[in-house]
């Protein structure tokens, strides 16, 4: 049995090094197929950065009117803080909020002057509410516009910003839908093009197949090589795409960093590496292996 | 040990390749088959390889119904055949030294006993000097010599030879049929398919004829009559 592997594996090694031209152009569809999955990762990481980070910046403020105790502030925050699509709420006192204005407008003389004249601080307290994600805001408003509430809440900006946060939800579901049905056509022309590649290549070797068959090879004596080799290539064509990938996305990554600075594409390339790579073997070597399998069916009949 | 019972093979549409042929071969026996070509020598031995099937009738080997063996053992009972075949039939991407090491290999010989066994089955051809070589880079007697080596390296119980000397000088022709000879004087049974008239009558043993896919003639110290 170990025998058997070991002069199976030798082989498609053997075949892989002796067909030059063929095993190029099997090699640089491989490396395209692998590029387009590396690179269809990479872009999926860029858009939900890209979404997460304007989700980031999407909340709601619910401002109080004048002289509501802090208690009852405190008693709604932990309320809103049991709706479980609530991420994060932040209460800010009216002297906060003032705190806050002043640190921000000292240099404007003109502003600090009219809010001396006024006497008093102007500025409610509010409650700043962060969603887990874009949809769930409307949740977050239902609950505010309960009767019970009425009395202490001035008002609730989310219907100024509805359209901002309808829009980056579909923006981001949009994107979503696209990348899927993007990756699925993709992936299917490139398991064709890889699968016409190596039905090219198994073609070429059909006299050999039969020879092999003739002489009293067992069909796995037989397509063992064809998947070594396609378990080779494979390897091999992941190897060449990780070499052009990783110094591409080193120095493209200060670049995208310009434009979206909450994303470093070299350091989302390294920490996903792993996955990619599972990624990467499940495509190149199981198209490969799959493909061997599907076109040798036919030649192994003599 | 062989046995073709009533066979008949049509091509489709209507080449009769083989007409109701029966004959039997004993084990050890040299047995030349002869007869003009399209005469049907080519596609008996193709049914003993189980290569291709009767239309009607049946093949036995070793009693066994040779069309009744499944796809996947096939190669079982392939092992126990060496062919020489027609066109050769050397594994082009491989050296003339793997080409016979790969049948060795087939059959589950250990890599010691192959590094030995090849050298030597080479030598036996007069092929010492080429086993580095691809088939491509033989002359048509060398490949025809190497296709004898791997035919005969395994030791099967049979050998298959389909016009081994078609493309050999005088010289090399009565020097592969001393060696056909030979491995048959060692206990292996031979078929010989060929239309060498000298070569089927120097041997004076049991010779079968075929005319337009009848056998037409089966004669023990025969000779070559057409």
């Amino acid at each position: 049995m170990f025998t058997k592997l070991k002069r199976i594996i030798k082989s498609g090694w053997v075949s892989f090094r002796r067909n030059g031209m063929l095993t190029i152009a099997t090699l640089f569809v491989m490396v395209l197929t692998i590029s387009s999955v590396t690179t269809f990762f990479l872009l999926q990481g860029i858009a939900s950065s890209l979404i997460s980070s304007l989700q980031e910046k999407i909340d709601i403020t619910v401002s109080f009117k004048k002289d509501v105790p802090e208690e009852e502030i405190t008693k709604l925050k932990d309320e809103i803080l049991k709706i479980p699509e609530v991420k994060n709420v932040v209460y800010v006192s009216s002297q906060q909020a003032l705190d806050e204005f002043t640190a921000k407008h000292k240099d404007d003389a003109q502003l600090m002057e009219s809010l001396t004249e006024l006497g008093e601080n102007p500025f409610p307290a509010y409650l700043n509410i962060k969603a887990s994600e874009a949809g769930k805001y409307e949740e977050v408003s239902n609950f505010l516009s309960q009767a019970t509430y009425q009395d202490i809440i001035d008002k609730v900006n989310y219907y100024q910003i509805k359209e901002t946060i309808d829009k980056i939800f579909s923006i981001s579901s949009l994107v979503r839908r696209i990348g899927l049905g993007a990756a699925i056509i993709l992936g299917i022309l490139t398991a064709l093009v890889t699968f016409n590649t190596i039905r090219l290549a198994i073609f070429n070797y059909r006299e050999e197949i039969s020879i092999m068959r003739l002489v009293g090879a067992s069909n796995w004596f037989i397509r063992g090589p064809f998947i070594v080799q396609g378990i080779i290539s494979g390897l091999a064509s992941i190897l060449i795409t990780i070499i052009i990938f990783l110094p591409l996305c080193y120095f493209l990554s200060p670049k995208l960093t310009n434009i979206i600075p909450s994303f470093n594409l070299f350091h989302f390339l390294i920490s996903n590496f792993w996955t990619l790579l599972l990624l990467q073997i499940l495509v190149g070597v199981g198209i490969g292996v799959i493909s061997s399998l599907i076109a040798m069916r036919k030649r192994l009949q003599v | 040990m062989i046995k073709f019972q009533n066979v008949t093979k049509i091509y489709t549409p209507y080449t009769v390749a083989l007409d109701n042929v029966s004959f039997e071969i004993k084990p050890k026996e040299f047995v030349s088959i002869v007869g003009k070509s399209g005469a049907g020598k080519t596609t008996l031995l193709k049914m003993i390889l189980a290569e291709e099937s009767p239309t009607q009738g049946r093949v036995f080997f070793d009693d066994c119904d040779i069309n009744k063996i499944k796809n996947s053992k096939i190669c079982n009972h392939r092992r126990k055949i060496g062919t020489v075949f027609q066109d050769y039939k050397l594994l082009p991407f491989k050296t003339v030294y793997e080409n016979i090491a790969y049948v060795l290999e087939v059959v589950g010989i250990d890599d010691k006993d192959i590094r030995s066994q090849v050298p030597e089955v080479l030598d036996i051809v007069g092929l010492s000097e080429k086993a580095k070589n691809f088939p491509l880079e033989l002359s048509q007697g060398e490949r025809q010599r190497a296709a004898i080596a791997r035919a005969i390296a395994h030791r099967p119980e049979v050998i298959l030879a389909d016009e081994p000397t078609g493309n050999l000088d005088p010289y090399n022709t009565s020097d592969v049929i001393k060696l056909l000879v030979k491995i048959h004087e060692m206990g292996t049974t031979v078929l010989l398919a060929t239309h060498n008239r000298e070569v089927v009558n120097a041997l004076e043993k049991r010779v079968i004829t075929m005319e337009q896919g009848k056998l037409i003639r089966d004669e023990e110290k025969g000779r070559f009559v057409l």
